[in-house]
């Protein structure tokens, strides 16, 4: 674990993989400190941002991180309804080597987990990707993806919150409210929650 | 007599264009809707752009969400302070001015920020103002800088969205930039207006120096510090509420790979592939894959707030 100097009262902490940025972030999340204001985990970083004079406490904290292993959180659990026909379906399926409703089946079958959020209000990055759906991005990105849009790119699976540009591939849709800044919470997906897709018609 | 600490400057520089437009997402802020009934201000016309801002709302930014909120954060809690409103209240956020405003119901306003012509019903007045109904307030153009503030006794009181009215120009969450014929409900006042003899305008500079915290990814460049004392950069016209882009002196990187995104703090210089930094201001995304050479401490935020494109900029690098 390393700390990095983030400004006068942030400090951005580096480690070496997703389960250990998760372990970071549920070790800060759980002490509750008062002083700090932004908690941000991401692939190989977490954020951490404080009021005047809150980042003695986070160090503290951070000493007693095990990397090894995460501390004890009851994780919510998200369950999403989506349709599987999307338009990179067919070659989601061709470069897994599998047919369409495989892709949907292996796509269900998994749980995953929030790694953390970013690109747009509510867009958070799933893990748990079966192997043979972690495939790169498009060769070139869609001006617009319709919201509520569900693909994968590399070993993260995600549901669009919104329209935006974007190169994910995607495989389906879902009409769940992924992002209402008039609800509170505001997002359906927070980092650490666990989730599971499934397939309706 | 009260005084601001805060000073004047009569430089002026070309008037520049501001590339500010609203995301082409659609918005939810019904304007006439929540707040108060019965005291409200109503929007006759907008200069370039005009947005109701707050504090912000921190404390979100794992959800994707960015701060926002004033950029010249002390120019808004002065005024809210001279209007009797908790300095955290919602006020506008006027980019060169061009705001034409009627009171429906009598309520108190202070303008603050750089130098502003302020007009009620034609003439020249100081702030704090207190309005009748029917008085027509109307800002001209600063005379320096970009963006003035105008407090409203009460409060801009629409819908909060995750804890702030602030309007962010990057996820389209908060109201919508103000537009003619938007009637905005004002709170009930709380405090008394304190009253001022002078209110001076912020101070803005015809050259930023700007202090800089190395890191946290100043190990990405050659001799981080030389390069930043070194270069010369000015105020982009690509420039906005997420970040000001600065052309000049390309920083160079010492390496070539990929970063993983991470997250951002407000202040935060990043470097991208060009090496033209940009400077994250309260609108920033929540995350960027680009080294963050160091950072700016928020004292110094209030200032980018106001530069003008074509300000001259240097770096101070510390640490």
């Amino acid at each position: 674990m390393r700390l990095r100097r983030c400004g006068t009262h942030a400090v951005l902490v580096e480690v070496d993989s997703l389960g250990e940025v998760e372990a970071v972030r549920a070790a800060v999340h759980a002490a509750q400190l008062p002083d700090v204001v932004e908690l941000v985990p991401a692939a190989r970083t977490v954020l951490i941002s404080t009021k005047p004079g809150g980042l003695a406490s986070v160090r503290r904290v951070l000493e007693t991180v095990d990397l090894e292993h995460r501390a004890e959180t009851d994780p919510r659990e998200v369950v999403i309804p989506v349709v599987y026909d999307g338009p990179d379906l067919d070659l989601v399926a061709e470069t897994a080597g599998v047919g369409p409703d495989e892709v949907a089946r292996l796509h269900t079958s998994a749980t995953y987990s929030v790694a953390f959020c970013g690109f747009a209000p509510g867009f958070a990055y799933l893990v748990g990707l079966p192997q043979v759906l972690q495939q790169p991005r498009l060769d070139s990105p869609r001006t617009k993806v319709p919201a509520g849009s569900v693909g994968v790119a590399g070993e993260y699976t995600a549901a669009y919150p919104r329209a935006t540009p974007g190169g994910w591939r995607l495989i389906g849709r879902t009409d769940a409210p992924l992002f209402d800044p008039r609800r509170d919470p505001a997002a359906l997906l927070q980092p650490g929650d666990r989730v599971r897709f499934e397939a309706t018609s | 007599m009260t005084t601001t600490s805060r000073t004047t400057s009569d430089h002026r520089v070309e008037a520049p264009r501001v590339g500010e437009e609203p995301p082409a997402d659609q918005r939810s802020g019904d304007q006439s809707s929540g707040g108060c009934v019965g005291r409200s201000v109503t929007v006759l016309r907008t200069g370039p752009q005009a947005l109701v801002q707050d504090l912000g709302r921190p404390g979100h930014a794992h959800l994707g969400v960015p701060p926002s909120g004033a950029l010249d954060q002390p120019a808004l809690r002065l005024a809210n302070r001279l209007v009797g409103n908790p300095e955290h209240a919602a006020g506008l956020e006027v980019l060169l001015g061009g705001l034409h405003l009627r009171a429906d119901t009598a309520c108190t306003v202070a303008v603050t920020g750089p130098c502003t012509p302020t007009l009620v019903n034609g003439v020249h007045r100081d702030s704090p103002i207190h309005l009748r109904p029917g008085d027509e307030l109307t800002l001209g153009t600063p005379t320096t800088g970009l963006r003035t503030y105008v407090a409203l006794s009460g409060g801009v009181a629409l819908d909060p969205e995750l804890g702030s009215q602030a309007t962010d120009l990057l996820s389209g969450i908060g109201p919508a930039p103000l537009r003619p014929d938007d009637v905005l409900p004002l709170g009930t006042p709380t405090g008394i207006p304190t009253g001022v003899d002078v209110l001076l305008p912020t101070h803005v500079p015809a050259e930023l120096d700007i202090p800089l915290l190395l890191g946290p990814r100043d190990d990405w460049f050659d001799d981080p510090a030389t390069q930043l004392r070194q270069g010369r950069w000015a105020v982009s016209d690509r420039s906005n509420r997420v970040g000001l882009r600065l052309q000049g002196t390309p920083l160079t990187s010492a390496k070539t790979g990929e970063l993983p995104s991470e997250g951002l703090v407000t202040g935060a210089v990043q470097v991208p592939k060009d090496g033209l930094p940009v400077i994250f201001l309260a609108d920033h995304p929540t995350t960027g894959g680009y080294p963050v050479i160091g950072v700016v401490p928020e004292e110094a935020l209030p200032f980018l707030a106001q530069a003008r494109p074509g300000t001259a900029v240097r770096f101070r690098p510390q640490g």
